[in-house]
């Protein structure tokens, strides 16, 4: 190509031609606009063929589960395999992509032919509105899911109006996350701390103490996706009721990011920032150099989730600890973020029967619990009367299931900000924090922003 | 573009009429099969051989681009009922502070993917075109057009790497006594689009080179030795012969560049993601998010439209530019 392009003896073009050239370029579209495409979206837009009777049945016949889930976690593939094993005649074809590409094509795949039957679900509310998934409210009658403490499936159910927290089932968890702060004990010793803190205060100590004995206080990402929402959501969950956080990440009306609480917050990650408790480089670092330089011991403290729990006990055994974080006094009342493993059944689904029959296996079998805390390092969830399996005792995955049972009967958990909308976390989470940490946005101006952007998401 | 320059016989006008007009679909139907010369003779049966080429070209590339014009018109998520929005899209793109910060971020990436890869293109091509011959010319050519044929999802990894707090770049300066300049290259707001500009200019400089180099060598030698019988140096041998005969190079160099600047995706998005906040962000990346992370299919298309008629407004101008005066 490059040679016709280079070739000196050609002639320049004649003028009149390339004049002759624009318009078409501009006419064509706009006669063919003229003919009246239809609207975009409007052909079949609400077509679940998933009629089917409700049946918590198997059955004898040969099914294949088509099932859509997250790269880097080998969790979904070890239980589909398991279900195979127990039960021959199903089949799965599992689909990874990476959690942004998934979030990306979810509305897509369930849309399309071959909707998965199986998907871990981003935030589902834009799926719902279009009719992507699956109502499982008929499984919770027919599994008695009502049973399950109603705390764990509350953030999987979203009203007629788009709000979370009431109305239909739209999923179930694999596991039930918790989050909290992971430590080098090592490095703790080095700086004299002997037990886990016990308020915001205690833990502000333990910074300056690393940060004075030349210990990185704090390895956290924040490259790509804000890593720091972790301790910023973690202070913002201490400095007001958690119920209002809830409130603002389930859409109720009138919730608003702008509290003081918020701004508290932010004003205690821009004084952390400042005193260097997060390393220079934070917007640099993506997710996987945070976890590949705490496992080598660059630095004390982690913000993390329970799911990284197995991989520290094989990288670090016996030199990691975990803690949820702490309440502003002693005495105050234990919150963390925690959220399901969310996996729902499209609407399209071929198979929606044998899908939740999966689904209900998964809490209730006691080889798949003991996948769920060995392989995902969370708590199983499922009915409360079952016993949760045992963890090696001094491993992390064993603090970690202690937290989440901790957490549970304190009723502290709360959502993830980051899930309130499809994009606030890429949009203004994200991109603020990275201002907020090098001083480039105010914690009044960071807090307005996220608020900004949230009321923007939701006129839409 | 270049396309009317193929599709002319001595200087007759052809008959084809499949002449692309759009920015980024240039590059595209570049890869259709090249459309046969026509004569009046051969007229109908001309068309017949282009058929198929025109039914790829306009399914592919045609209607894609009427799809997206459409789908400006509309506000949509992508899957749900769409509503009818006028050129409320275009107003957004127009006047929301954040998105024309971003189409300027690619006017900025314009200095480090054309002007410096053909500023740095010429020098290296006019030093190279001498030893062009031997062994080490095909050398010196090869490891020059080496960035080319790397994946740019590669050249982005590998270079974040080198600008990493602990990469080679910080190394180097350490080793030299300039620790107090090392930094996060590619994490600080100051350095990040200057840093993503450098992996641009080193992957861009190689095709730049390898135009420039095959353009030198079609020079008349007899040029060079009347310039040097006038007594002229490297320097004036230079401006006075090689630049004004590389003329259409240059022009196809910065066609080139210019397009990869305004519609950069790869290397931004594997290298940075657009931050730290939006100090890296380019429209190509933003049309994407857009699009599939915040679903609002008509605001990116939108930009797209408006991202098109930038590649042409700004490419336009080079295109007459480097063919005048012949």
């Amino acid at each position: 190509m490059y040679e016709g392009m280079t070739g000196r003896t050609t002639p320049p073009p004649c003028r009149g031609f390339r004049r002759a050239r624009v318009i078409p370029a501009v006419a064509v579209p706009l006669a063919l606009l003229a003919a009246a495409c239809s609207a975009p979206g409007s052909g079949d837009t609400d077509s679940a063929s998933g009629d089917s009777a409700v049946s918590t049945s198997l059955g004898k016949g040969k099914v294949t589960l088509r099932m859509y889930a997250e790269t880097g976690f080998p969790l979904a593939k070890a239980l589909a395999d398991e279900f195979t094993r127990q039960h021959p005649n199903v089949t799965f074809k599992v689909r990874e992509d990476q959690f942004t590409v998934l979030v990306e094509n979810a509305p897509r795949v369930l849309a399309g032919d071959n909707a998965p039957d199986v998907i871990r679900l981003p935030t589902m509310v834009d799926l719902v509105k279009d009719g992507l998934l699956k109502n499982l409210d008929p499984y919770v009658k027919a599994y008695g899911w009502d049973k399950f403490p109603a705390s764990q499936l509350a953030q999987l159910r979203v009203d007629k109006n788009g709000q979370r927290g009431s109305g239909p089932l739209y999923g179930t968890g694999l596991g039930y996350s918790v989050t909290g702060v992971f430590f080098n004990k090592d490095l703790a010793k080095k700086v004299g701390m002997t037990r886990p803190p016990t308020t915001v205060a205690e833990f502000e100590g333990l910074l300056a103490k690393a940060k004075k004995d030349g210990v990185q206080p704090i390895v956290q990402f924040n490259k790509n996706t804000a890593g720091i929402n972790f301790p910023y959501q973690a202070l913002q969950n201490q400095f007001a009721d958690p119920a209002r956080v809830n409130d603002w990440v389930f859409q109720k009306p009138g919730a608003t990011f702008d509290t003081p609480a918020s701004v508290k917050a932010a004003q205690t990650i821009e004084k952390w920032a400042k005193a260097g408790y997060f390393t220079k480089d934070a917007n640099a670092m993506d997710y996987t150099t945070m976890v590949g330089d705490f496992t080598k011991g660059r630095g004390l403290f982690m913000f993390n989730g329970d799911w990284e729990s197995a991989n520290l006990d094989t990288k670090m055994p016996g030199n990691v600890g975990f803690f949820l974080f702490p309440a502003e006094t002693a005495t105050g009342r234990l919150v963390a973020m925690s959220s399901p493993n969310t996996f729902g059944i499209g609407a399209r689904a071929k198979h929606p029967n044998e899908a939740a029959f999966f689904l209900n296996w998964l809490h209730t079998d006691p080889k798949a619990r003991k996948i769920l805390v060995d392989v995902g390092g969370s708590s199983p969830g499922g009915p409360a009367g079952l016993a949760v399996p045992e963890a090696k005792e001094g491993s992390v995955l064993a603090s970690t299931l202690r937290a989440s049972q901790q957490l549970a009967a304190e009723n502290g958990a709360v959502d993830f900000t980051a899930n309130a909308t499809g994009s606030i976390f890429a949009s203004a989470i994200t991109p603020e924090l990275q201002k907020l940490v090098v001083g480039q946005q105010t914690p009044e101006g960071y807090v307005k922003a996220v608020q900004k952007e949230y009321e923007k998401e939701l006129s839409q | 573009m270049t396309q009317a320059a193929q599709g002319t016989t001595r200087g007759r006008p052809a008959k084809t009429s499949s002449r692309r007009t759009a920015g980024p679909a240039q590059v595209w139907a570049g890869r259709v099969p090249r459309v046969l010369r026509g004569t009046s003779r051969a007229r109908w049966s001309g068309w017949l051989f282009v058929l198929p080429a025109l039914a790829m070209y306009g399914f592919f590339v045609l209607k894609p681009l009427l799809t997206t014009f459409q789908y400006t018109l509309y506000r949509w998520d992508g899957i749900g009922p769409s509503q009818w929005a006028g050129l409320d899209n275009y107003r957004t793109v127009l006047t929301d502070p954040d998105l024309l910060e971003i189409i300027l971020h690619a006017f900025v990436l314009i200095v480090f993917f054309s002007f410096v890869p053909v500023a740095l293109g010429l020098l290296v091509a006019s030093l190279i075109h001498r030893v062009t011959r031997g062994p080490l010319g095909t050398a010196a050519r090869t490891v020059l057009f080496l960035p080319q044929v790397i994946p740019l999802v590669a050249a982005g990894i590998a270079w974040s790497w080198v600008l990493s707090t602990t990469g080679m770049v910080n190394q180097v300066l350490n080793a030299v006594g300039l620790g107090r300049y090392s930094r996060a290259w590619l994490g600080e707001f100051d350095t990040a689009l200057p840093a993503v500009g450098v992996i641009g200019a080193w992957v861009l400089l190689g095709l730049c080179t390898i135009l420039l180099v095959t353009g030198i060598s079609k020079i008349d030698p007899a040029l060079y030795e009347a310039a040097r019988i006038d007594g002229a140096g490297s320097v004036r041998e230079f401006f006075a012969v090689t630049l004004p005969s590389l003329r259409r190079e240059i022009g196809i160099c910065l066609t080139v560049t210019v397009i990869a600047a305004l519609a950069s995706f790869d290397i931004v998005y594997i290298s940075t993601s657009g931050g730290p906040g939006t100090a890296t962000t380019v429209p190509g990346l933003e049309i994407y998010r857009l699009a599939f992370a915040q679903r609002q299919v008509g605001l990116a298309s939108a930009l797209a439209v408006v991202l098109m008629l930038l590649v042409l407004v700004c490419v336009l101008p080079i295109q007459r530019l480097s063919r005048e005066g012949k």
